[in-house]
């Protein structure tokens, strides 16, 4: 599903040149349920914005479902993201000035699905995640749960083969986390692969497979058991 | 491009973004607005200009005798001399490009002008038909004016004007059909007449008899007090002034040279002059038009770049979940084009209502401002103007919306 050799990334801030990747090499099989841990500046967001086209990188070779991404242009990434991946962030993103069921409905606007379809589909994932009732609400009008609940049902409605989720649990207390981490494991038993970026342990525990990753590089499969035996 | 449901998204994004909406829109629609009622209020003091000086045809040229100031063939300087009707038929015969020709006249001396009990001490002038063509902003406003069968006939018929009606007559009387004495002789009143310009006040206080009645009953020895000639197309205001001057003058003995034997009144000279003006306030309107104008776009180009850089989360949030750039831009501009088009054309629209409330408040209550009279826009220079600034406005737009859609969506994402 993802294939990852080699990825480097910088920043340039002015004269000052700062990797924050140092070559990842990496595999995710479709299905899997990965979570992405490492200390704040680790890098650990920024490949998650690398998986999800979202930012580029300089060096390596990055094969989504086989096809490879680098020089894509602008529209053809646009696509990808659109028909492959969904996007669940720690500060949701939805549009404040569309409701709920607007918000979810917004990628398949840019499939071009009609109106009536696609807000009736959108309801569907609203029920899903259990906010039907709240379909017309603004999202601020919503608590930090149900919002984020609402950005997962927006990131599965094109049906995705991949979810990216960066601190999805973030800025939400510990029962709307496990909550959020309980559809997360449900649409993964659907057969969806999801990446999960996080800094909290409990929430790594609750995922197959978790993904150390340290000063811009992944920590090795010995370190990695020795921190599930501690 | 009449996609339904990209409307739908953005009438949307206008419904729930009234801030930026009512920004945008007020910009161009107070530029519009004020552009119009500038504009209008241009036209109003170049109309109100034109009534107020203009009372004769352009083309018309008064000849008033005055005294001779320089001595000839034997004849001192000083001295005065009468017209006479013979001069005006030579005149007639044989000034080159000569259109119209009418004499002038006036009854002299103490008298009053009666209708019924009422008195007054209007003046009694004798003109031909021709004289009202030079009289162009003097209108009929009930029965008619005096034609060639009243001249050529002599009738004792006579138009009034309005200030007469007023006095010599009741109100709501029709003074059409009924009869006013001047030193004994009736005369019927066969039409009204009013002026539309100020400079014309004056002259409504008149009444006017047939040229040849007025010669037959007041004035036997038909003499000529002034006259009036009007240039046709074969000659020049200046040409045919200097033309009919020197045969006057040749008639009455006058020193060729002599400039102070008559007072000229050339109306071509003054109606270049009144041009000139006209232009002047033509270029200042537009200069300050332009100056609204540009303010209009300046500050609609100014809310445009805060309204992209406002979006720029928007923008990633759009670009994360599958938009492409030129969709981006897309939205972005199809929205600025359709607030600005409808703000233009609001603005338009209520600068016309009110330029029309205005001219609409003038005449109904009568009333009559110096210098300004109808205000009005060329339609085609507003509409013109409210295209210019549309564009602009999208223009503006358009580089920002350009660099943003093409933004890394992980940087818009972290813009604030």
């Amino acid at each position: 599903m993802i294939s990852l050799q080699g990825i480097e990334k910088s920043y340039h801030l002015g004269q000052q040149s700062l990797q924050v990747l140092k070559g990842i090499d990496l595999t995710i099989d479709g299905g899997e349920l990965v979570s992405i841990m490492g200390s704040s500046g680790s890098g650990k967001s920024t490949l998650l914005n690398i998986l999800g086209i979202l930012d580029s990188y300089d060096k390596g070779e990055y094969l989504l479902d086989n096809i490879s991404i680098r020089n894509l242009s602008e529209s053809k990434a646009a696509t990808y993201r659109n028909q492959l991946i969904g996007f669940v962030f720690q500060s949701f993103n939805l549009l404040s000035f569309k409701n709920a069921v607007e918000n979810v409905a917004l990628p398949l606007y840019y499939q071009k699905v009609g109106r009536k379809k696609r807000n009736l589909k959108a309801m569907e994932f609203l029920e899903r995640v259990g906010l039907k009732d709240w379909a017309h609400h603004l999202p601020n009008e919503m608590s930090g749960g149900q919002r984020q609940r609402v950005a997962i049902a927006r990131s599965l409605i094109a049906d995705p083969r991949i979810i990216l989720a960066d601190e999805p649990t973030g800025a939400l207390d510990s029962q709307n986390s496990a909550e959020v981490m309980e559809i997360f494991r449900e649409v993964n038993a659907q057969g969806k692969t999801i990446i999960i970026v996080t800094h909290e342990n409990d929430i790594a525990a609750k995922t197959q497979r978790v993904i150390y990753i340290k000063d811009g590089k992944i920590l090795d499969e010995n370190y990695q058991l020795q921190m599930a035996h501690v | 491009m009449f996609d339904l449901d990209k409307w739908q998204e953005i009438f949307e994004a206008i419904r729930h973004n009234k801030v930026r909406t009512f920004a945008t829109a007020f910009g161009v629609f107070w530029g519009i607005l004020m552009l119009i009622l500038l504009l209008g209020a241009g036209q109003g003091l170049q109309n109100g200009v034109q009534s107020s000086m203009l009372l004769d045809a352009t083309n018309s040229i008064w000849f008033i005798p005055s005294r001779t100031s320089m001595a000839y063939k034997g004849m001192p300087a000083g001295r005065n001399f009468q017209l006479h009707e013979d001069d005006l038929s030579e005149v007639k015969q044989h000034a080159e490009g000569l259109e119209f020709i009418s004499p002038e006249n006036w009854l002299q001396g103490n008298y009053t002008v009666k209708h019924g009990q009422q008195t007054s001490s209007f003046m009694v002038y004798g003109a031909n038909s021709d004289y009202f063509k030079v009289k162009v902003s003097q209108k009929t406003t009930a029965g008619r004016s005096l034609n060639r069968l009243d001249d050529e006939n002599s009738r004792k018929v006579c138009i009034i004007g309005d200030r007469v009606a007023e006095v010599l007559f009741e109100q709501g009387e029709d003074p059409v059909g009924q009869y006013i004495s001047a030193k004994g002789v009736s005369f019927r009143v066969v039409g009204v007449f009013s002026f539309e310009s100020n400079a014309g006040m004056d002259q409504s206080q008149r009444i006017y008899i047939p040229f040849n009645t007025f010669q037959q009953v007041f004035n036997p020895k038909k003499e000529v007090s002034l006259f009036v000639v009007t240039t046709g197309s074969t000659t020049t205001g200046t040409q045919l002034e200097s033309d009919v001057k020197e045969l006057v003058m040749q008639r009455h003995s006058i020193h060729p040279d002599d400039n102070q034997a008559f007072y000229i009144h050339n109306q071509e000279e003054q109606h270049k002059s009144i041009q000139q003006l006209f232009f002047g306030i033509k270029v200042f309107i537009w200069l300050v038009g332009l100056g609204t104008l540009t303010a209009g776009i300046v500050g609609v180009s100014n809310i445009m770049i805060i309204v992209v850089k406002e979006r720029t989360r928007e923008i990633g949030i759009r670009k994360a979940l599958g938009a492409t750039p030129w969709s981006i831009i897309n939205l972005i501009m199809q929205e600025s084009i359709f607030i600005t088009a409808v703000a233009g054309y609001l603005g338009l629209f209520l600068g016309v209502v009110l330029l029309e409330s205005v001219n609409y408040a003038l005449v109904a209550m009568g009333a009559s401002i110096d210098f300004f009279k109808r205000p009005e826009v060329d339609f085609q220079v507003a509409i013109a103007s409210v295209v210019i600034l549309v564009i602009a406005g999208a223009l503006a737009g358009l580089f920002p919306a350009i660099k943003a859609a093409h933004v890394k969506p992980v940087e818009a994402l972290k813009s604030e």
